[in-house]
């Protein structure tokens, strides 16, 4: 596990993999919180941590759990469970999150707290602790593409949301107005971002 | 059949740890709530507005509870909100009188323009043009609807390029007010009987308001000469209302040279001008004003009470205007009439039979009002 790779892994989450405009991960939070920046990079930064802090907690209840090989040695382990756990493990760590930010940091808690229920059943979340496993990532890894595609959601979602700020002064068609437009602009910055498809770093 | 056993084992396993760990968290991290600070939040309007200065209902529901705010802030949820509030805490609510964002322009519906503005069609962008923007008057509405934008209850509109604010959705939160780079809306005391208003801005000399509007104020003090109450005041070539002072009589409205001066009545007759020329309805009112002022606090209806209290006050002013003026110098009202512009005894008649037609036409929307009332109730 070299620092080369773990740019590559980085670099791929942030741009090339971006989470919403090459894999369309977590569109639900991406179109509903980006009217301003504030707000999205509130939303952005809460999808960061979280996506870290679930790489971070899944990878060993994968590994030592659901695909041990101590636990089933004959090979047939748990991992057709993987989906329903994870759901289970984000759900109490968000849960639980939310519990500890209120105690310890109110003033993190008031600035991320009204975005994290709505992380429970962000699907980029999930996204990105099945793709940890199914490409077989080690914890270091894993925990590297968890926080990196966090930051490629904040990434997307503050361009979109700062985007969406002066397309309120743009003079739209009636029939446009609102979200179409908005789907609009989220297709051309996807198009924007198709450019980076097929970039290989360090390879 | 081994393989769905252990996979129900190990699930109910692993929800049972997290279970566990997460009650556990919430006895730790157990964050103590005042209870009182989820009842105000409950009955607030919910908006977040921010027309109390606190970031949204649940900042302003902390600070009640902390003491730094006091329970009648909430403009949006009024009287109503405000005596639930100090219900909870257990303080009287004292008065919160309801506000409206008023327009101070109108609009005069000729065109001034200075140029042809072709960009972003937003007020603060135009008004950072050389000359504060296309329109001709320094102090009028752009009327590109920044206000209109920024309301969270949508009662404010651009119609016919100047703003209009729907006095009913209005809750008086302030944000077109600190939005507008003109400065020229304004939070004013709404009065649910007459409401007098300047909607005027402009602190430029008369000649050059003239020039650039067929209506605008041009400070000649008529209205302030006019007022019976002192009310007025001119200042920069604008008169202003002080409205802790104004009754609402509407003499002003009959003074103004421009026609600028309205008086707004919540019901469908207009009321104040007509009944200045005529005079005729005067003595019949004087008949049917305590009638109907009684029987209308005889109903038990708390609303048409309220509604009600602030007529009697026009009604003792008719009397005391009809009272003999130099005998009362102790009382404010005669005072204010001596010292009208012409004591003459024909401008105090002319005050005379305004006032009394004023209250006619007030006794005439209360039995209005009245028979609604009733019609309602059967």
């Amino acid at each position: 596990m070299n620092i080369q790779e773990l740019l590559g892994i980085a670099l791929g989450a942030i741009l090339v993999n971006n989470f919403i405009f090459s894999q369309f991960l977590g569109i639900c939070p991406f179109m509903g919180v980006s009217k301003s920046t504030d707000t999205a990079t509130g939303m952005g930064l809460a999808v960061t941590f979280v996506m870290g802090l679930a790489s971070a907690v899944c990878w060993p209840i994968n590994r030592f759990i659901l695909t041990s090989e101590t636990l089933f040695p004959d090979g047939k382990n748990l991992a057709f469970m993987q989906t329903i756990v994870f759901i289970l493990v984000i759900a109490s760590l968000v849960q639980f999150i939310e519990m500890f930010l209120q105690k310890a940091m109110p003033s993190l808690y008031t600035a991320l707290g009204v975005y994290l229920p709505l992380i429970t059943t962000n699907c980029a979340v999930l996204g990105v602790v099945l793709q940890n496993t199914q490409s077989d990532y080690g914890f270091v890894s894993s925990l590297v593409y968890g926080v990196t595609g966090g930051l490629g959601f904040l990434l997307a979602i503050y361009l979109f949301a700062a985007v969406r700020e002066k397309l309120e002064f743009a003079e739209v068609p009636k029939s446009f107005e609102g979200f179409p437009i908005a789907l609009v602009t989220a297709g051309l910055l996807a198009l924007c971002f198709g450019g980076f498809s097929g970039l290989s770093v360090f390879g | 059949m081994k393989n769905v056993l252990i996979a129900l084992v190990v699930l109910t396993v692993l929800g049972a740890v997290f279970g566990m760990i997460l009650a556990f968290a919430a006895k730790v991290f157990a964050v103590k709530k005042d209870p009182r600070e989820e009842a105000i939040a409950g009955c607030l309007p919910g908006a977040n507005c921010g027309g109390c200065g606190f970031p949204g209902c649940g900042g302003y529901a902390a600070a009640v509870v902390a003491g730094t705010a006091p329970v009648n802030a909430c403009a949006a949820g009024g009287a109503a909100v405000a005596a639930k509030i100090a219900e909870i805490m257990g303080v009287a609510a004292g008065d919160s009188v309801k506000k409206i964002a008023a327009v101070r322009c109108t609009g005069c519906g000729v065109d001034f323009s200075k140029y042809n503005y072709e960009g972003v069609k937003d007020c603060l962008a135009a008004s950072r043009l050389p000359g504060g923007g296309p329109l001709g008057c320094d102090y009028g509405c752009l009327g590109m609807g920044t206000c209109e934008k920024v309301c969270p209850f949508d009662a404010i509109h651009v119609k016919n390029g100047v703003a209009v604010v729907d006095e009913e959705k209005c809750k008086a939160c302030g944000k077109c007010v600190d939005v507008c780079p003109r400065h020229i809306i304004a939070l004013e005391p709404y009065k649910t009987r007459k409401h007098v208003a300047i909607p005027c801005s402009s602190q430029a000399k008369g000649a050059v308001v003239t020039k650039v509007c067929t209506n605008g104020c041009i400070g000649c003090s008529l209205c302030a000469k006019a007022c019976p109450k002192e009310a007025i005041t001119v200042e920069n070539f604008l008169a202003k209302i002080d409205y802790d002072k104004c009754v609402g009589c509407g003499i002003c409205a009959t003074k103004c040279p421009r026609h600028l001066i309205t008086v707004e009545e919540p019901a469908k007759p207009a009321v104040p001008v007509k009944p200045v020329e005529k005079a005729e309805p005067a003595p019949k009112a004087e008949v049917k004003v305590p009638e109907t002022v009684e029987e209308v606090i005889e109903t038990p209806a708390p609303t048409l009470l309220e509604a009600t209290l602030t007529e009697p006050e026009v009604v003792q002013t008719a009397e005391a205007a009809a009272t003999p003026v130099e005998g009362n110098p102790t009382s404010a009202q005669p005072q204010a009439v001596e010292e009208a512009p012409v004591p003459g005894s024909e401008t105090e008649e002319a005050f005379k039979r305004l006032e009394e037609a004023v209250a006619a036409a007030g006794a005439v929307l209360k039995e209005e009002e009245k028979d609604e009332e009733s019609a309602d109730k059967e």
